[in-house]
């Protein structure tokens, strides 16, 4: 598993679009940056790209490279190898050298800011965990889409379809149902709503710990409560670790019954 | 006559002694010297500790510490009561004001009384500060009251005003009370440059006062900043709001306030910067409004009003409304969220700006909406409500918004 994870990430690592990922992580870190010197600022604005395109380009990414190895795979089939481990090995390279672009692309031009001598610190980290994760996540969901769909074109349709269920239609009906029961108490509700998407969970546990809470008012406070003590936050780490293992032992299951 | 009357005031006061108040002397209790001494008359009250409360100041004095001896009114009571005109207090440290719940016991009152000034006094543990009753004509100046207030209901306020009229407060420093400063029924009162600071419920607290004035003080994380209720024609210029910050906390709150004028002031971190209900005819001019939750939280029966030349600086919502009528006036306001053009390079923007977003319109209706903020669905539809919008007023608008920051 390990030698195809290897071979996995210094593919990826040699190859353009890794480059061109750390790149632009690298760029938006300085602007940002360069624009204002602030580091907590800049940590919203991160905020808010990081919950839509590290999820999104996690996704492409992911049903992209499966298709593009989808010969090395058969090769590696025909070998004496564990079918757990190919796959496995895959999936980390991928997930590993996007992670390594977005922590190495948005690390370097924080840290030259002095992000060791700011209160920052543990927001940013917060941002990079999350970001890691959200990678972890869409990639493991983009291979089992891949996995299931010989069809190229309906394999990317069907990824492009589940990060915008997740990025963007999963807020509209959620909002839609809170507004249908508002008579209702819905604190309960929006906590476990929150819970079962991995991009508003991201999104929740930054904002809370941006201290922007107080606006939230009365179900802010809930929120607050919940995600803001070491509980929650723990809770929500476990969700975003089971919203990554899911996928994974999905991934694996089915790869195992595939009949190539 | 009034040669006469001037010249008889003049012979008063050259009658006036000065009468010394000390440990070794041969007055030794404050209280004392105010019985010994005759109208005009000064009281030195030298270095030391009076545990003394309850003192009644009957007649015009002034009284004057010597390098701020402590009075102590080892929490029985009352300290100081002022029932005469021309009373000067200057310079005493005040401890130990005995906290009631059925009486408002002060460090310093003055009662119906006329031309006080009360200066360079420092209180400590007090539960009312200084408290003004039905008076008038007078100076509250440069004094410094820290409080250890927790519980509002427990806590008094710093300085209070109630029925008076024509009253300087300025210069004064309130931290740690209920109100830092309260006005009620006080009318042609002006507040300048005072710092009211750490205070449990507001910095300052209007109820029922017309024509006053306050100018420069600044507020700071207080419980909220400034509520002004119920009054009319005031006044505020220049100050500075912050960090008012909490689930239910807000830099100014206007209820009930007619023709008031609210300009060059800062707001900054608060939750809600200026909070508004059944206020109208009000201008809000030069006012930066900066890195608040809500600028502007409308909230109903207010018409008229006039918002030029303020600056909107990276608020999450410019204005919240709550419903769909509009009769306020927004023009050549800055907004640091306008994304127009100005092709005639005017320094006017050519697309007018639309302060509500749909998405405060939303949160309005079912507060639980917010944990949406910041999510990409939302900034989809607060798009598309910008591009044709049907919840929000849509005559609410800035039609001239500025290109640059007014300066």
């Amino acid at each position: 598993m390990f030698k195809i994870l290897k071979y996995s990430f210094f593919d990826l690592i040699r190859s353009r679009w890794s480059y061109v990922y750390f790149l632009f992580y690298l760029a938006l870190g300085f602007v940002l940056l360069f624009l204002n010197n602030d580091l907590s600022k800049a940590v919203i604005t991160l905020m808010n790209v990081i919950i839509v395109l590290v999820p999104l380009i996690g996704t492409i990414f992911g049903v992209m490279y499966f298709y593009n190895s989808k010969e090395f795979t058969e090769l590696l089939l025909a070998q004496p190898l564990k079918r757990s481990s190919i796959f496995l090995g895959q999936y980390l390279g991928v997930a590993g050298s996007l992670t390594m672009s977005l922590v190495f692309g948005l690390g370097i031009p924080f840290v030259l800011y002095g992000l060791f001598k700011s209160d920052a610190i543990w927001n940013f980290s917060l941002l990079l965990v999350t970001g890691t994760f959200l990678t972890l996540i869409f990639t493991a969901l983009a291979f089992n889409i891949a996995l299931a769909h010989e069809n190229k074109i309906k394999g990317f349709g069907f990824a492009v379809l589940l990060w915008l269920f997740l990025a963007v239609i999963y807020d509209g009906l959620f909002l839609l149902s809170l507004i249908v029961f508002e008579e209702y108490p819905l604190d309960t509700f929006s906590l476990v709503a929150t819970m079962f998407n991995p991009i508003d969970l991201s999104r929740t546990l930054i904002l809370l710990k941006l201290d922007i809470s107080a606006l939230l008012g009365y179900t802010g406070a809930i929120f607050k409560q919940f995600f803001g003590t070491n509980y929650g936050l723990i809770l929500s780490l476990v969700m975003l670790l089971l919203w990554t293992i899911f996928p994974i032992f999905s991934l694996i299951f089915k790869a195992k019954r595939k009949d190539f | 006559m009034f040669f006469l009357i001037g010249c008889l005031f003049t012979c008063i006061m050259l009658k006036a002694n000065t009468i010394e108040v000390c440990s070794s002397c041969t007055i030794k209790s404050i209280k004392e010297g105010v019985s010994k001494s005759s109208d005009f008359d000064t009281l030195l009250i030298k270095k030391g500790t009076y545990k003394e409360f309850n003192i009644i100041i009957d007649k015009p004095l002034t009284v004057i510490g010597k390098s701020f001896p402590v009075v102590d009114g080892e929490d029985q009571g009352e300290i100081i009561t002022i029932i005469s005109d021309y009373v000067t207090i200057d310079g005493l440290f005040i401890i130990n004001v005995g906290t009631s719940y059925t009486t408002d016991y002060a460090a310093i009152r003055v009662v119906r009384s006329k031309h006080f000034l009360i200066q360079n006094v420092v209180l400590e543990k007090l539960f009312f500060g200084i408290y003004l009753e039905k008076a008038s004509e007078g100076k509250v100046f440069h004094n410094n009251i820290i409080g250890d207030a927790v519980e509002e209901f427990n806590s008094g306020n710093g300085i209070q005003l109630w029925h008076c009229k024509n009253v300087i407060v300025s210069q004064n420093i309130v931290q740690h009370v209920r109100d830092g400063i309260y006005l009620e029924f006080s009318d042609d009162i002006v507040i300048k440059n005072n710092i009211s600071s750490n205070n449990v419920r507001y910095g300052l607290h209007f109820m029922f006062s017309n024509n006053d004035e306050y100018v420069n003080n600044t507020f700071d994380n207080n419980g909220s900043g400034v509520a002004v209720m119920f009054s009319k024609k005031i006044k505020m210029h220049n100050n500075t709001f912050k960090k008012n910050w909490g689930s239910s906390s807000f830099g100014l709150l206007l209820k009930e306030i007619n023709d008031a004028e609210i300009i060059g002031n800062t707001f900054e971190e608060n939750t809600t910067g200026i909070s508004i209900e059944g206020s109208n005819r009000v201008r809000y001019e030069k006012n930066d409004l900066i890195n608040n939750g809500w600028a502007i939280k409308v909230r109903g029966a207010c018409y008229t009003n006039t918002f030029v030349n303020n600056n909107f600086l990276y608020n999450s919502f410019d204005i919240s409304y709550n419903s769909k009528l509009n009769d306020n006036e927004f023009k050549n306001n800055y907004w640091s969220s306008y994304t127009g053009y100005d092709l005639d390079k005017n320094g006017i923007g050519d697309v007018p700006y639309r302060p509500v977003k749909l998405f405060s319109y939303i949160v309005n209706r079912t507060p639980e909406t917010i944990v949406l903020l910041r999510s990409l669905f939302m900034d989809i539809i607060d798009f598309s409500e910008k591009v044709s919008p049907v919840f929000t007023p849509d005559n609410l608008t800035d039609a001239n918004p500025l290109m640059r920051k007014f300066q």
